[in-house]
């Protein structure tokens, strides 16, 4: 039926502005899910400490699993040469002016992999928290990066980012005490513009709370996977 | 500025739908933009101008409807829409909920055409 309008020449559409990019997305999943991977998207401003966390991750979760990460960046193969020391399967996509990663750039990338041999694939997303939020790239969930050098109220400021977040990750951990983190006000930030979001500390340098973010990472690939059979 | 991007996906799909309702000109792009979408209007607005030169939408005027945030309320059991997208509590009783029903739609909504569409669909429905 049709809905009637005062003005015959205006034509009711009603689509989604990022439909392609969101039906990409969602054939990205059901391949993902087929497959038996994992999939974390990755956000954060730069200098978070995104691949130093990443490149720890894929080593030690390399170890038990077969884990793989794409790492996107406007120039240069750093991060995918820092991230390949973990011994993981990486791939660099360059994004040239683009500054956040699309599903379509992922599903080009993935062309000839073989997604049966992964358990886990980490994205590593541009280093920005604007543009990231409206991409839908396939992934289980999204986490977002804060160090503790970057302010409490970091999340307010991004509140779009925080938002549309699974988990967030505090990084450099160690360096809470100098930096002056109050991680009270940090906290209530990111409960403002996303309540209950669950929050991890971690510091690489000390290995503070990695395995404990490895340990829930696998316990959400073992949950997701239960309830996607049943 | 992911506006470029979103531009372009804007002006793809807006041709398609004018082609498919036979409007020649579109005059006009009704959106729906959610406050937690994560778009400058401003930005979206110039990107737009320049991806849809050369096309059936240039000149063409973006119409923005903003939708603000609507959640669901755990203690009220309401949907309760935000004044403010941020904090996100009940404006009722307070209570934090991160249920967001709607706020995060990035729609085009309709097209409106041109004169010569009008008459054009005038003539056509006479028929």
């Amino acid at each position: 039926m049709q809905e009637l309008t005062l003005n015959p020449r205006i034509v009711e559409i009603r689509q989604n502005i990022l439909k392609k990019n969101d039906l990409l997305a969602r054939e990205l999943r059901k391949r993902f899910q087929k497959a038996g991977v994992y999939v974390v998207n990755l956000v954060s401003s730069p200098g978070a400490g995104k691949t130093t966390l990443l490149t720890e991750v894929l080593t030690r979760l390399g170890k038990r699993y077969r884990v793989a990460a794409l790492v996107g960046d406007l120039a240069t193969e750093n991060d995918a040469d820092r991230l390949r020391q973990s011994g993981a399967k990486v791939r660099q996509i360059t994004t040239g002016t683009v500054c956040h990663l699309e599903a379509e750039m992922i599903a080009r990338t993935l062309q000839d992999w073989d997604l049966e041999k992964i358990d886990f694939l980490f994205i590593e997303n541009v280093g920005n928290l604007v543009c990231p939020a409206s991409y839908d790239l396939g992934e289980n969930q999204r986490v977002v990066l804060f160090s503790v050098t970057e302010g409490e109220d970091k999340p307010v400021k991004y509140p779009t980012i925080v938002n549309s977040a699974d988990a967030a990750v505090i990084t450099k951990i160690d360096l809470a005490e100098a930096a002056g983190f109050q991680r009270e006000r940090f906290y209530e930030a990111l409960n403002q513009v996303r309540p209950g979001i669950r929050i991890h500390e971690v510091s690489v340098r000390t290995g503070e709370g990695v395995d404990e973010w490895i340990s829930r990472l696998e316990a959400d690939k073992s949950a997701f996977h239960m309830s996607s059979s049943v | 500025m992911h506006e470029l991007s979103i531009a372009h996906s804007l002006a793809e799909l807006a041709v398609e739908a004018a082609e498919f309702s036979g409007i020649k000109q579109v005059k006009a792009l009704y959106l729906k933009l959610g406050v937690l979408s994560g778009v400058v209007k401003e930005a979206l607005e110039f990107s737009f101008d320049v991806v849809v030169q050369g096309t059936s939408l240039e000149g063409a005027k973006l119409i923005i409807e903003d939708v603000p945030v609507t959640v669901f309320c755990p203690s009220c059991q309401e949907t309760r829409i935000l004044p403010e997208p941020f904090p996100m509590r009940c404006p009722v009783c307070g209570t934090k909920t991160g249920q967001v029903l709607a706020g995060r739609e990035m729609e085009l909504y309709a097209l409106e055409g041109g004169e010569e569409n009008a008459r054009a669909d005038l003539e056509s429905s006479n028929c």
